[in-house]
């Protein structure tokens, strides 16, 4: 009987003050699906640093008049390095390979270069690729390097645009947070309103706290996993219509969202709609109803 | 026990020591803001004395945790001047939610709501609305919700205050019978006339002062 009168109160609760339920739920629902397509770029991005950041070289190119002694010291050394996942060696004669598949259309400028002036490199892979820099201030004094390459410093342009993206959609969904929480509270506030008299007569009867408070908390938890729920279809038709529609085009360049990753996120979104509308719905009654 | 308000230039209750057997009939009387209410509120455990305890059935309540109020609120009941019924359920749902809400089941308000409203006199009322009864039946309701739970107090807090004489003492006649079943009960009140008639203990109360402890007294 008690679960039925509780849940009888929800949805009466929830009808009752249909309009803020509505704008409740609205609210919720969009800053649940902020939350949840910056969660969704989170993984994104790391998917595709994973992918990059897997094929990307630090070159160092050596001297043209390197002597074969610095480079079996810089050879060994690198191969040495705790940093240092592969070291490959291009001398000349492979370098000059290389820049004639590079530039196979252009017989000119293959015939002006001369084999020997292309400078011979390391081209080696990092176990973590961002620390680069460490690389860099290690090896560029040694003698016999001319420069070091880095080819992931330009993949970091493209991920600071990401990153900045992500960081935009997360503040939004705080933003809009911030508003469900206060229309959460004003909401319950008008529902203890209604119910005065009634909550009056069991705190003077002696009905436990809880069971005076779980209606008024359910309310809100319900409007937030029904805004959740909303924010998933809305992520669900943002995969349908951009990424698998106008955006197909830069397929290659981002790696596709998966059903699994939206499904995986939704959780997190009911999550944080549920927890937070109980959190404040209860916040509320206890300065509201002093129970 | 001493009870000073915040804000307040002098305590509500001064150095009051009172004490109440199973079963007594208590008159708590004295001019408005003498301190009457607040031993009510104390008895609930709604305010906690600045000094002195505060015991309740053997039980000392000073110091309980509010997490423990509901239960201990289930072995007082309480009426009030205004009544305080639900306006939007009758007589018998009035009665009926008291029961339901401390986790009694249906059946159990089935059998047990309409005989208190029999007891209390409103056999045949049962389905009229609040706003249906007169205000001497709408208090019978109120004490039918505050009994029906067969606490060990039955708290009156100026129960007459808003009813004509003839029906006051109905009222109070109700009350006795209550109290003959061995309930303790404890009534605030300004209504001369029925402390006079019904000559029982009289604690008369002025400025948070007990000036007078009287049994079978009159109003003074």
């Amino acid at each position: 009987m008690r679960v039925k009168y509780v849940l009888s109160e929800v949805l009466v609760g929830l009808w009752r003050n249909v309009t803020m339920t509505i704008a409740m739920i609205i609210t919720m629902a969009v800053s649940l699906t902020m939350l949840g397509a910056s969660g969704l770029m989170y993984r994104q991005v790391d998917d595709m640093k994973d992918l990059y950041y897997k094929n990307i070289q630090v070159s160092i190119f050596l001297q043209t008049d390197v002597t074969d002694e610095q480079r079996d010291q810089m050879d060994a050394k690198l191969k040495a390095d705790p940093l240092v996942s592969e070291v490959i060696y291009v001398d000349k004669a492979e370098a000059y390979k290389r820049f004639q598949e590079m530039f196979q259309d252009a017989p000119d400028l293959i015939s002006a270069v001369k084999e020997d002036s292309l400078p011979p490199s390391f081209r080696i892979k990092l176990n973590n690729p961002e620390q680069y820099k460490n690389i860099y201030d290690q090896y560029k004094d040694t003698e016999g390097v001319d420069e070091i390459v880095d080819q992931s410093r330009l993949l970091d342009k493209i991920f600071n645009i990401l990153t900045a993206i992500q960081n935009i959609a997360l503040a939004a969904a705080i933003v809009m947070a911030v508003a469900a929480l206060l229309l959460v509270a004003n909401t319950i506030q008008v529902a203890a309103y209604s119910k005065r008299r009634e909550v009056a007569v069991m705190k003077l009867v002696g009905a436990s706290n809880w069971f005076i408070q779980a209606p008024f908390v359910l309310e809100a938890v319900v409007a937030g996993l029904i805004g959740s729920l909303l924010g998933l279809v809305a992520l669900i038709a943002a995969k349908y219509l951009l990424f698998d529609g106008s955006l197909k085009a830069l397929e290659g360049l981002l790696s596709p969202i998966s059903w699994g990753d939206i499904m995986f996120i939704f959780p997190l979104m009911a999550g944080v709609g549920g927890l937070i509308s109980a959190a404040t719905a209860w916040t509320t009654l206890r300065f509201y109803l002093r129970v | 026990m001493t009870k000073t308000y915040p804000k307040a230039s002098r305590p509500s209750l001064d150095n009051v020591s009172v004490s109440i057997e199973k079963g007594e009939f208590v008159f708590f009387i004295g001019p408005s803001g003498s301190g009457k209410s607040t031993i009510i509120k104390m008895l609930l455990h709604e305010v906690a004395p600045n000094k002195g305890r505060v015991v309740v059935n053997g039980k000392d309540v000073t110091s309980m945790r509010s997490w423990k109020r509901p239960h201990f609120r289930r072995s007082i009941g309480c009426v009030f001047q205004d009544f305080r019924l639900l306006p939007n359920r009758t007589a018998y749902e009035n009665v009926a939610f008291a029961l339901e809400v401390i986790g009694k089941t249906k059946a159990v308000a089935r059998r047990v709501v309409p005989e208190v409203l029999e007891l209390v006199g409103l056999g045949g009322k049962e389905h009229r609305y609040p706003h249906e009864l007169s205000g001497g039946e709408q208090q019978r309701v109120a004490v039918a919700r505050a009994f029906v739970n067969r606490p060990l107090i039955l708290l009156a807090d100026e129960p007459t205050g808003n009813l004509d004489p003839d029906t006051s003492i109905e009222i109070m006649r109700l009350l006795d019978r209550i109290n003959r079943t061995g309930t303790t009960v404890v009534m605030v009140t300004h209504d001369s006339n029925i402390v006079n008639q019904m000559r029982r203990r009289v604690v008369e109360i002025e400025s948070g002062r007990i000036v007078r402890d009287q049994a079978r007294g009159v109003y003074g």
